[in-house]
C-alpha cells in the first residue's frame, strides 16, 4: 500500500497548501485583525503628530533618505488628540541622538507617505520606548491649495475673501 | 440520431442541453462519490497535485511580469510604491483565476478527457453490463476532483504571483517592501479576494464539466479520443473567457 500512502500524502499536501493559500489571501491581504506582524528585531520609539496624512502601518522610516525602520503602529491619544506613531528602528541604527526630529514626508508628488528622521546634536541616544519630541506633521496638499487660493483672492479685489477660513494643517515645529 | 443531421443551430442547442442533462446526472451522484473517498482522493491528486508545479511556475512568472509592467507604468506617475496594488488586484481578480483555468484545461482537463475517453472504448460498456453505473464510478469522482482542485490551484497561483511581483518590484526595482505590502493591504478589500474565488469556482465547474462530458461522449477510437481532447481545450478556454467577462460584469461596481 506504499502507492496509496504516497497518493494520500500528495493529495493532503495539495489540499492543505491550497487552503493555506486561500487563508493567506483572505486574512493577510485585506485589512484584517488576523494579520500577522513582522519580525520583532529593532527598538521602538513613539512620535506624536498633529496630522499623519495617509501614513500607514508598514510605511518606511528614513534617515537621510536611507530606510532605517518602519512604522509599526498608529494610535490616537485620546487626551491630546494627536496621533501616536510607533516607529520600529532597526537595531543597527542604535545611535540616533535623542533630540532628533521626525517629519512626515511624501515620496514624489503622489507617492506614499514616510517618516523622515532629522538627526539632532545630542550626546545621548534614543532608547527603546523612547519619545521623539520634535515632530512635523504631514503637509496636506488640499489645505496648501486652499491657502494659495485664499491668498490669491485676498491679494485681488474684494476683502470678503479675507475672512475665508484659514487653512488648517500648517506646518509647525514645537 | 447524430448531431450532424440537425441544423447547426439546433445541434448547438442540443449540445447545450446534453451537457446540462449530463451535469444533472453527475450532480445526482455527487453524494455517492463522497461515500467513496479513495476514488475522490485519487482524482483530487490527479487534477490538483499533479498540476501544482505548472501552476506555481506560471504564477511566479505572471507575478514577475505584473511587477515589471506595473512598475513601468506607475513609475511614470511617480507612484511606483503602488505596484503591489497593481500586482495584487491583477492577480486576484483576473489573472489568477483565468490563467489557472486555462492551464487547468490544458493540463488536467485533457487528461480527464483522454482517460474517460479511453475507458469509453470497452470498459464503460462492460461496466454497464455488470450493472455498475459508469457516471457514478468514473465520471462523478473526476468531475468533483477537478471542481475541488481548481479554486485551490487558483489561490496558490495568486499567492505565488504576489511573491513573484515582490521579487521584481522589491528586490530588483527597489520599491520598499513595506510599501509594497502595506499599500496592497490597504487597497485590497475582501470582496476583491472573493471575486477571484467565485471566478475560480465557476471556472472549475466549467472546465471539469466540459472535460468529463467530452471524454464520456468521445468516439471510442484513438482518433475520437484525440478529437475530444482537442475540443476540451478549445471549449473550456472559450468558456472560461466568456464566463470571465460575465462574472467581471456582475461584480463590477461603479464606485
Amino acid at each position: 500500500m506504499q502507492s496509496k500512502r504516497s497518493l494520500e500524502i500528495g493529495t493532503g499536501l495539495f489540499v492543505v497548501l491550497g487552503f493555506a493559500a486561500l487563508a493567506f489571501l483572505t486574512t493577510q491581504l485585506p485589512g484584517s485583525s488576523l494579520r500577522l506582524k513582522g519580525g520583532d528585531q529593532g527598538y521602538r520609539v513613539v512620535a506624536a503628530f498633529d496630522n499623519i496624512g495617509d501614513l500607514k502601518e508598514g510605511s518606511p522610516v528614513t534617515l537621510a533618505g536611507v530606510r532605517i525602520g518602519r512604522v509599526e503602529a498608529i494610535a490616537i491619544d485620546t487626551r491630546s488628540f494627536k496621533a501616536d506613531v510607533t516607529l520600529r528602528i532597526d537595531r543597527q541604527y542604535s545611535e540616533i541622538p535623542d533630540d532628533s526630529d521626525a517629519s512626515i514626508q511624501t515620496a514624489g508628488l503622489l507617492g506614499g507617505k514616510y517618516v523622515g528622521i532629522g538627526p539632532g546634536g545630542s550626546e545621548t541616544f534614543l532608547k527603546d520606548s523612547g519619545q521623539i519630541e520634535f515632530t512635523q506633521s504631514a503637509i496636506v496638499l488640499e489645505s496648501l491649495v486652499n491657502k494659495f487660493f485664499a491668498n490669491m483672492a485676498s491679494k485681488g479685489q474684494d476683502a470678503q475673501q479675507n475672512t475665508a477660513p484659514a487653512a488648517t494643517g500648517e506646518q509647525e515645529k514645537k | 440520431m447524430t448531431p450532424g443531421t440537425d441544423l447547426a443551430a439546433v445541434a448547438a442547442i442540443r449540445r447545450v442541453g446534453a451537457v446540462a442533462v449530463f451535469l444533472g446526472q453527475i450532480l445526482a451522484r455527487i453524494p455517492a462519490s463522497f461515500g467513496k473517498p479513495s476514488l475522490l482522493i485519487a482524482q483530487i491528486y490527479n487534477a490538483g497535485a499533479r498540476s501544482l508545479i505548472i501552476v506555481m511556475m506560471s504564477g511566479l512568472f505572471v507575478g514577475m511580469v505584473l511587477g515589471l509592467q506595473g512598475f513601468n507604468l506607475l513609475q511614470r506617475f511617480g507612484s511606483a510604491d503602488q505596484v503591489g496594488v497593481a500586482v495584487a488586484l491583477g492577480l486576484l481578480k483576473e489573472l489568477g483565476p483565468v490563467v489557472t483555468a486555462l492551464l487547468f484545461a490544458g493540463r488536467a482537463g485533457t487528461s480527464l478527457t483522454s482517460e474517460i475517453g479511453l475507458k469509453a472504448t470497452d470498459q464503460l460498456t462492460a461496466m454497464q453490463m455488470m450493472a455498475v453505473d459508469p457516471v457514478r464510478h468514473v465520471v462523478a469522482p473526476r468531475f468533483l476532483g477537478g471542481f475541488i482542485a481548481m479554486p485551490l490551484l487558483a489561490a496558490m497561483f495568486s499567492v505565488i504571483g504576489l511573491f513573484g511581483g515582490q521579487l521584481i518590484a522589491v528586490a530588483q526595482m527597489g520599491v520598499d517592501s513595506g510599501a509594497y505590502w502595506s499599500n496592497m493591504q490597504n487597497a485590497v478589500a475582501l470582496r476583491d479576494v472573493s471575486e477571484g474565488v467565485w471566478k475560480s469556482v465557476a471556472f472549475g465547474l466549467a472546465c471539469s464539466l466540459v472535460a468529463v462530458y467530452e471524454g464520456f461522449n468521445a468516439e471510442p477510437t484513438a482518433e475520437g479520443v484525440g478529437l475530444a481532447t482537442t475540443r476540451t481545450v478549445v471549449v473550456s478556454s472559450v468558456l472560461v473567457l466568456l464566463l470571465d467577462f460575465l462574472l467581471t460584469a456582475a461584480f463590477f461596481t461603479n464606485s
